[in-house]
């Protein structure tokens, strides 16, 4: 779906990211994991060309990003950035449906069924009753859930989340993430989500990327990646990767800094 | 969908309201004249009926002096609802930026200094074009920080690069010598020697100005949210962002061209209309323009009509008068809007 080829991206001589090379598969939700600082968020805004990379390219379904025009990748990858401070009285339903303008033409008005798109997105993110709104009246939670309606309203064939649960209450983070993964496993939406959340990458993502030194540290399944070894080198943690009864499913188990001692 | 049907009346409400507005202090303003007109003569000689006399006051002596405030006016609006955008700040507009300063230092290089190969009349507005494209880059150079403009830097900046460019119109007034009484009441904003010929190069550099500015309105939408969210939608942003400022650069020279400085226009209209219809660019700019047109010919009725026993004063007065003290509230009371908490 996504092919990423020997991207480097240096800021002011700075490198952030060295030969990066990452295939994201369709369908499938794949974390992107790191320390902060480590360049996760530039790769991810790299995904969707928001940010040019110095060396090497990124290619949609064969496509190199580079020659596609910016209405053309937001017709297929929408993004879910991690701050969404808004200063204007827009309603959420005026930004939900700016989802649908890579879709209508300079002068185009939102069609019925643009509009039936935008109502079904904020039904599916639970923000209907908050339709008319001012986004700035809004706290952090609310507006991270119109921002992922929104993109929902793209019809994308990728999403991106940057930091997806930052702002939400924990039950608001869990129903945002089964609603990605619904999405992805019954309409096969690929999805990439940079955190720092370790328990929560594991618990819905089915691979998984750790970013250390620039660099693709390691790369595969949750049980691949996340070896006490990589959890101390990377985050400077000890932990395990146990096997949840509960759940039925990999989870971490942290006991402490590397420090403590 | 009830509330976006509600937001589609009070929409059609708005411009109701602001034709009316237009419409009404258009006619009072025509009817202004050395044997004043009553309302009904005006109107009916603007139609092309009643005595020769009235037909000669309002189509030979008003009619250039409506068109052009209407013009300008409607510049001035359209321009300040953009800049608010462009700039993601309510405070925002050519004249607080320092682009109305910026087009009197050119227009008033214009007016000082003839020169053989180019009219004086094509020559004006050139300079004050130059001129303000000049100043909104360097403003907007200043008070850029890491791809955020801050209210306060915008504000300085915008103040300083004025006050700088003030100056130096002050010098070239008090160098100009016998000319100096016309800059000077020029820098007063002033409607008075408003012609067909003035006309005819003002209107067209406003209408494309505004056209291109009508086109992007979705875009500018975006845009409001910030540069990233833009480029997530589609928006070739830097690409609109120049055009947008080359058209708000355009529209304000071409405005103070010929009528010199008239403030807050473009910071008042944009800013009562968005919080009567929201901030949606594609009802708020063509809103901005009757909006604009309407203030100014307001105030040019009451620059009128005001001093009786001192004649007409100068509209930049009025606007000033009318738009400083909102400004004040605007810093007082409407903190978090202007983004200051």
């Amino acid at each position: 779906m996504l092919t990423v080829e020997g991207i480097s991206f240096s800021y002011r001589e700075k490198p952030v990211l060295q030969n990066v090379d990452l295939e994201v598969k369709k369908g499938e939700i794949i974390g992107i994991l790191g320390p902060n600082g480590c360049g996760k968020t530039t790769l991810l805004k790299i995904l969707n060309r928001n940010l040019k990379p110095q060396k090497g390219r990124v290619l949609m379904e064969g496509m190199d990003l580079e020659e596609m025009s910016k209405r053309k990748i937001a017709r297929q990858i929408a993004v879910v950035p991690q701050s969404n401070e808004i200063r204007f009285a827009f309603t959420v339903r005026d930004i939900v449906s700016m989802g649908r303008m890579p879709f209508l033409g300079q002068f185009q008005g939102e069609s019925g069924d643009d509009m039936r798109i935008v109502e079904e997105a904020m039904e599916k993110t639970s923000i209907s009753e908050f339709a008319d709104r001012p986004i700035n009246t809004m706290s952090g939670g609310e507006r991270q859930r119109v921002i992922i309606a929104r993109a929902l309203a793209q019809r994308p064939e990728v999403i991106l989340l940057d930091e997806p649960t930052l702002h939400l209450d924990i039950n608001h983070q869990f129903e945002v993430l089964d609603l990605v993964r619904r999405l992805s496993q019954e309409e096969g939406l690929t999805v990439v989500i940079v955190s720092h959340d370790l328990p929560m990458v594991v618990k819905y993502c089915h691979r998984m990327v750790l970013i250390h030194d620039h660099k693709v540290h390691a790369l595969g399944t949750p049980q691949e990646v996340l070896t006490p070894e990589n959890m101390r080198v990377v985050f400077n943690i000890d932990a395990v990767l146990e096997h949840d009864m509960v759940l039925n499913a990999p989870a971490v188990k942290i006991i402490g800094s590397c420090n403590r001692r | 969908m009830d509330s976006v049907a509600k937001r589609k009346r009070r929409t059609t409400a708005v411009f109701a309201g602001l034709f009316i507005v237009l419409f009404i202090f258009m006619i009072l303003d025509l009817a202004q004249a050395f044997i004043p007109l009553t309302f009904e003569e005006a109107f009916w000689a603007l139609l092309g009926r009643g005595t020769e006399t009235h037909q000669i006051i309002i189509w030979k002596m008003n009619l250039p002096r409506v068109v052009m405030a209407i013009l300008v006016g409607a510049g001035l609006g359209i321009a300040g609802a953009v800049m608010q955008a462009i700039f993601r700040n309510p405070m925002a507009s050519p004249y607080i930026l320092g682009l109305s300063s910026g087009a009197s230092l050119g227009a008033a290089i214009g007016l000082t200094f003839a020169v053989t190969w180019l009219p004086q009349l094509l020559m004006v507005p050139l300079l004050a074009f130059a001129f303000c494209m000049a100043t909104l880059f360097l403003v907007y150079y200043i008070s850029n920080v890491g791809g955020k403009v801050p209210t306060e830097t915008l504000l300085l900046a915008g103040i300083a690069v004025g006050s700088l460019l003030s100056a130096l119109v002050s010098l070239l007034t008090y160098m100009a010598g016998e000319q100096m009484q016309g800059i000077v009441y020029w820098t007063m904003g002033n409607l008075t020697n408003a012609n067909w010929e003035n006309i005819m190069i003002v209107a067209p550099l406003i209408f494309a100005g505004s056209l291109i500015m009508v086109a992007s309105s979705r875009d500018l939408n975006a845009m409001m949210l910030g540069d990233a969210h833009a480029l997530d939608l589609g928006v070739e942003v830097k690409k609109v962002r120049l055009q947008l400022l080359i058209a708000s650069a355009l529209v304000t020279a071409a405005a103070v061209s010929f009528v010199g400085v008239i403030g807050f226009v473009g910071l008042v209209v944009p800013h009562i209309l968005r919080i009567l219809m929201g901030p949606d660019n594609r009802a708020l700019l063509p809103a901005s323009i009757v909006g604009g047109a309407a203030f100014l010919m307001m105030c040019d009725y009451l620059s009128r009509v005001i001093a009786p026993n001192i004649g007409i004063l100068p509209i930049g007065i009025i606007t000033a008068l009318i738009g400083a003290p909102y400004f004040i509230y605007l810093l007082r009371r409407r903190r978090s809007e202007v983004g200051w908490d």
